[in-house]
């Protein structure tokens, strides 16, 4: 077993027993002691991470590189059973995407999702945790098992459900609003209204776990500091603004990326809500990829889709780790 | 991250101070505030639950019935005869108790490895699971499908359990926890000449019980509710999962149509196990949260 290790930087330095026990024997300090203990445990190590390594490998590196090299073929329904029989076609399906109005539209209709989705869902979970956090402590627990009920519960349970809440006759709203005595709108029907109802959804399905996350970081903060700021005469908002966001920043990038990427990907409010409809107002990226690759057998193109999403999800990953970070460094 | 370091300027001094009856006003408000947002939060769930036993005629009554007048098992009966809610119950099941023993075993396994062994490889290791973590799962479908195809898995339980059998989150989670054990208690059992899976399995291990809860009623969680992948994997009904098989119940134009009372029984199957078993074990739940949005 090599004693080598990359923290140390010791190469080939004897036998790690015979180096503990001499630090050990002349009482050396513990971090010295602690990389030097831990430096004998290359096999261990390695043995110890080899079945995630071999998942991962298998079922998240190997479809990676294989969903790139699969965009730029013409894999289709007969290439299933004989991979390698796929023609590369270069760019072309790339190409085509751009071109594709239901794609453009696609990439739209997600754009959108995401960029009402993801705010409000951030700012009713950030309001939720402040309330929760206000010197409310009988209750707390009661209020924030409510909140975080529909995060637990499968997204396709919760949309069977919602396209009944918002079903024009039957519908939980429409029963409102006739007890009010108005007319409500065909939802999930309409054009203009089925996206903006998905993203209503989305919300309140994910507000809880926003909530919670900030919770966690609004309890992290010291009440010394809060009674610091308040005897130095800060208000409610004052204190919000100077001692709360700041001190819950890190939590705000956790949350924002999270939050974030898993809007790009949404797929089943669509599917089993509106099926992308109507006139692909609610089609989105994950959806239409679902379509041409499982409906239409476009894997190649759908591939490419895939790509795409990806490097989406990359680039506004990257960006909101550099926004959110640049301010506390 | 550091979220305990006190650096932001604090407001200047001066404005007003704070009052009894202020305070209790507010409190007042904050509890306004809370009950309707938990109303607006319960109401979709209560508006299922009461639905699933209406009658036919109640459903679609003008103007409309809250509480039914009339309960019924009619839309439960009518369910089970179209969906083999058993079937798909036990899918599901089965799923979900490999996939997370499996997530136990061996996210705790590499999560031990990476909080208290040094080997070289360690920070790459601890890299592809930070990666891994970001990683959507929409990216890895149209490849999985072809391998499972060319590996005749379509269709079986191995399909559904292998590619979630050992995710990020976990290893992130374990390592996390693991991290909080002290070194002198692993070294004291190493000098007493104790392997490292010695020391794994009946030191480690007990010591992060709560961890390991914790973990497995995510993981347990994430399988019951995941769908994408189940749908592509599956054309048996047979081997459908309970999501979807009430997708494609609901998505179904010739089995659907006019039967709202019928899906809502379906969804109240679907979703009251695991809110019973969220609320009984919401501990758990908070603990996890914290820890690892946290790091």
């Amino acid at each position: 077993m090599s004693t080598t290790t990359a923290q140390a930087g010791t190469s080939g330095a004897g036998q790690g027993e015979a180096m503990a026990t001499k630090i050990r024997g002349g009482g050396a300090g513990p971090v010295r002691h602690r990389r030097d203990r831990l430096s004998r445990h290359n096999l261990a190590g390695w043995l110890f991470s080899t079945p995630f390594l071999v998942l991962f490998l298998t079922f998240m590196a190997f479809p990676i590189v294989a969903t790139l090299l699969m965009s730029f073929t013409d894999f289709g329904l007969r290439d299933v059973t004989d991979p390698l029989s796929a023609q590369f076609v270069g760019l072309d399906n790339y190409t085509k995407l751009f071109q594709d109005e239901k794609f453009v539209k696609a990439l739209f209709n997600t754009a959108y999702f995401v960029v009402l989705g993801v705010p409000l869902t951030i700012g009713t979970g950030l309001a939720a945790a402040v309330l929760l956090n206000s010197g409310i402590d009988r209750m707390r627990t009661f209020f924030r098992v409510g909140f975080y009920a529909p995060v637990v519960t499968a997204i396709v349970a919760v949309a069977v459900i919602w396209r009944f809440v918002l079903d024009p006759s039957e519908g939980l709203i429409a029963s409102l609003g006739h007890q009010l005595g108005f007319r409500t709108p065909d939802f999930l029907g309409s054009e203009a209204l089925a996206m903006p109802s998905l993203i209503v959804m989305a919300v309140w399905r994910n507000m809880g776990s926003a909530m919670v996350l900030f919770l966690a970081g609004l309890q992290a903060i010291p009440t010394e500091v809060r009674e610091a700021a308040r005897i130095d005469g800060a208000g409610i908002f004052q204190e919000f603004r100077r001692i709360t966001v700041p001190l819950l920043r890190p939590t705000m990038l956790y949350v924002a990326v999270m939050t974030t990427i898993g809007f790009l990907n949404v797929f089943e409010e669509p599917f089993v809500m509106t099926d992308g409809g109507p006139s692909d107002s609610t089609l989105t990226i994950s959806l239409d990829m679902y379509r041409e690759g499982f409906d239409f057998f476009h894997m190649g193109y759908a591939s490419a889709m895939a790509y795409v999403l990806f490097v989406v999800v990359l680039a506004i990953t990257t960006l909101q780790l550099r926004l959110l970070k640049d301010k506390t460094s | 991250m550091s979220t305990t370091e006190t650096r932001p300027p604090l407001a200047p001094a001066a404005t007003t101070p704070r009052r009894a009856p202020a305070a209790r006003a507010r409190r007042t408000l904050v509890y306004v505030l809370l009950s309707v947002g938990l109303v607006v939060t319960v109401a979709p769930f209560l508006w299922m639950a009461l639905s699933s036993f209406k009658t036919q005629r109640e459903l679609g009554a003008s103007p409309p019935v809250w509480v039914p007048t009339e309960w019924t098992l009619d839309n439960f009966r009518e369910l089970l005869d179209r969906m083999d809610v058993g079937q798909a119950f036990f899918n599901s099941l089965l799923v979900a108790v490999f996939v997370t023993v499996c997530n136990l075993l061996f996210c705790s396994m590499l999560g031990y490895a990476l909080a208290k062994l040094n080997f070289v490889g360690r920070r790459p290791v601890f890299g592809i699971v930070l990666g891994a973590l970001m990683v959507p799962g929409n990216l890895m479908l149209l490849p999985m499908f072809v391998m499972m195809s060319a590996m005749g898995l379509i269709d079986s339980y191995a399909a559904l359990i292998l590619p979630f059998a050992a995710g990020a989150f976990g290893v992130f989670l374990m390592r996390q926890f693991i991290q909080a054990i002290p070194d002198e208690l692993l070294e004291a059992a190493r000098m007493d000449g104790a392997r490292e899976w010695y020391i794994f399995w009946r030191i480690v291990l007990p010591l992060v019980k709560p961890a390991l809860a914790t973990l497995a009623i995510f993981v347990f969680l994430g399988s019951w509710n995941n769908f994408l992948w189940p749908l592509v994997a599956t054309n048996d009904p047979g081997k459908y999962t309970l999501p979807v098989a009430l997708a494609t119940f609901a998505n179904d134009p010739t089995q659907a149509a006019g039967s709202n009372g019928v899906l809502m029984a379906g969804a109240f199957l679907v979703v009251l196990p695991v809110l019973l078993v969220f609320v009984l074990l919401q501990r758990f739940f908070a603990q996890g949260i914290a820890t690892a949005g946290l790091k």
